[in-house]
């Protein structure tokens, strides 16, 4: 009888988040399916027809398009490549005993609290700008020609910002990782005799595995749609060479009105984030039986 | 011997990670340090660090050219509009998965996870059409109920995995006490629950603070947060670092100083309860 009663109040205190999630989850996406279906623009209203996968052959055979999916997977590995090899040295440095060791984690924490538009508009002028920022006064320094890099390597310029972003992300999970390792482990490897290499390969590495899974699967989702950083940076350019998915079909949809091309390249991005999402969701579950 | 050599280590280590932490944190340093410049101080090279005359000039300046307030009370309406609702929504629901859980319950939460996997591009067309055909576009209304679908399996994962830490057994011994189901949530769980309450509530503000897909997609002029406000000053008009620093300064502040106070919590919440 109680529970009878408790299993009905709690289907109830479930519902409404179930049917919120679920109307976002299914309403706006169908709309985006029916939209990239149809011929659809903004600035001709009333003129929509059926178009059938025009849309896709349209978007699937633009050269932007594959330069965005290149540039698209080059600030994924790019950034990955960074973090994840900045993270680990700075977990194992910030794991040391050390003075101070709150404040530099504070430190190293912190852009990571930062809002991307500020962090962005930050490295775009105060730094890398060729005549004020300080990159060029360092290259003046040394008596180089002060690099342009938003003009002249917009991507790397862009991975670099996103990078410094997610490095204290990687950083924080890893030095947590790293605290629940046994200390007695540690020190029975150093009794007999495995030197400080040996102790990282075969100790150290095998139990930050899992987190270092999990830091690349959840980066891969957020890197998958790096937006604001682009947008005030380089917006896109020059030409495409610092547009990614996301940003393209922003440009599609907002700048050129193309609901239907818009829509199908949404689409597109939606179907390469399941496929990240399918690995990670097979991590998490694995972790809910434990 | 040994406790020497210790030492020695423990000071090269301090020097070198010190210096890592203090290169890796210098872009926010130099924001600080230059929105108390002149305009002309903040170009000039070579550049100072702290030997300039500090002004306070530019935080004024921002606020009286451009309303300031106004996109600083965007963010907080917004980012804390959007958790609160979102935890009034979610508290029950992660209560009921952790308590009473079904053979469904872990089905759900993986669902529920899923939506957060969705790119939010996949969505921006037919949002933007509703949001303009619902005159919800550059409203501080639309921005909170966007925010608070996008981080509500966050919360509820966040909070499910808190409530789960607590021992059942309590909950039942004020149930054979005859406690009903409100006097038991309001008296028993909501006091024991508060700590896993105000580490959702913590992080989520910080999510919703910053988020800049959404804030820069649906808002204009008048509800703009401070991702879209700050976003404005990427058109080049002149002279204007100074400025920017003091604008991006009061912008990442409140932030800073939370997250810091949550950085246990950080990770819990990113990694869905999956490092801890």
């Amino acid at each position: 009888m109680a529970t009878l009663h408790t299993r009905s109040a709690a289907r109830l205190m479930i519902a409404p988040s179930v049917l919120l999630l679920l109307a976002w989850m299914i309403v706006p996406l169908a709309m985006t399916i029916y939209f990239s279906f149809l011929r659809y623009n903004l600035l001709m209203p009333g003129m929509e027809e059926f178009a059938g996968f025009s849309n896709y052959s349209y978007f699937l055979t633009d050269p932007a398009f594959f330069q965005a999916i290149f540039n698209t997977l080059a600030i994924v590995l790019g950034v990955l490549f960074i973090t994840v090899v900045g993270g680990i040295a700075l977990a194992l440095l910030l794991d040391q005993p050390m003075f101070g060791q709150g404040i530099v984690r504070i430190l190293v924490i912190a852009p990571f609290l930062i809002m991307p538009t500020v962090a962005a508009l930050v490295w775009k002028n105060m730094f890398m700008n060729p005549v004020n920022g300080l990159f060029a006064w360092v290259a003046k320094l040394f008596g180089l020609q002060p690099f342009d890099f938003l003009a002249n390597a917009p991507l790397m310029s862009v991975i670099l910002i996103v990078a410094w972003q997610w490095l204290p992300f990687a950083t924080l999970i890893l030095l947590t990782a790293l605290q629940s390792l046994d200390e007695e482990q540690k020190e029975a490897a150093q009794m007999d005799g495995a030197s400080a290499w040996s102790r990282f390969i075969y100790l150290v590495l095998p139990h930050l595995s899992r987190a270092i899974t999990v830091v690349i699967l959840i980066q891969t989702i957020f890197l998958l749609s790096v937006f604001a950083e682009i947008l005030v940076t380089t917006n896109g350019g020059p030409g495409t060479q610092s547009t990614n998915l996301t940003f393209l079909v922003y440009a599609q949809a907002l700048l050129q009105f193309d609901v239907g091309g818009a829509s199908a390249g949404g689409i597109i991005a939606v179907i390469l984030a399941n496929i990240v999402a399918f690995f990670l969701m097979r991590m998490i579950g694995k972790t809910l039986e434990a | 011997m040994a406790r020497n050599v210790s030492t020695q280590r423990k000071i090269v280590v301090t020097v070198v990670a010190w210096t890592i932490g203090i290169l890796i944190f210098f872009p926010i340093l130099w924001t600080f340090l230059t929105s108390f410049k002149t305009e002309a101080e903040a170009i000039a090279s070579p550049p100072s660090l702290f030997f300039f005359d500090w002004t306070t000039e530019n935080y004024h300046e921002v606020q009286s050219r451009s309303n300031y307030f106004l996109h600083f009370m965007n963010s907080v309406v917004v980012s804390f509009g959007s958790t609160l609702i979102g935890l009034i929504i979610a508290i029950p629901s992660a209560w009921a998965m952790a308590f009473s859980p079904t053979k469904r319950t872990k089905d759900v939460l993986m669902w529920m996870l899923s939506t957060k996997m969705m790119p939010s591009v996949g969505v921006l067309v037919p949002m933007y059409l509703l949001f303009r055909n619902t005159g919800l576009l550059d409203t501080r209304t639309g921005l909170v109920i966007v925010l608070t679908l996008i981080n509500l399996p966050i919360i509820i994962w966040m909070l499910y995995t808190y409530f789960k830490e607590i021992p059942g057994e309590i909950l039942e011994a004020a149930r054979m006490d005859g406690a009903s189901l409100t006097k038991e949530i309001i008296y028993v769980l909501t006091p024991m629950a508060i700590p896993g309450i105000a580490s959702t509530l913590l992080l989520n503000i910080i999510l919703a603070w910053n988020e800049a897909f959404w804030t820069l997609n649906l808002s204009a002029a008048k509800a703009a947060p401070l991702t879209a406000f700050i976003a404005s000053y990427s058109s080049p008009e002149g002279l204007f670092y100074a400025k920017l620093s003091a604008a991006s300064t009061m912008a990442i502040a409140p932030i800073l100083i939370l997250g810091w106070f949550s950085q246990k919590q950080l990770v819990r919440g990113l990694t869905f309860g999956a490092v801890k």
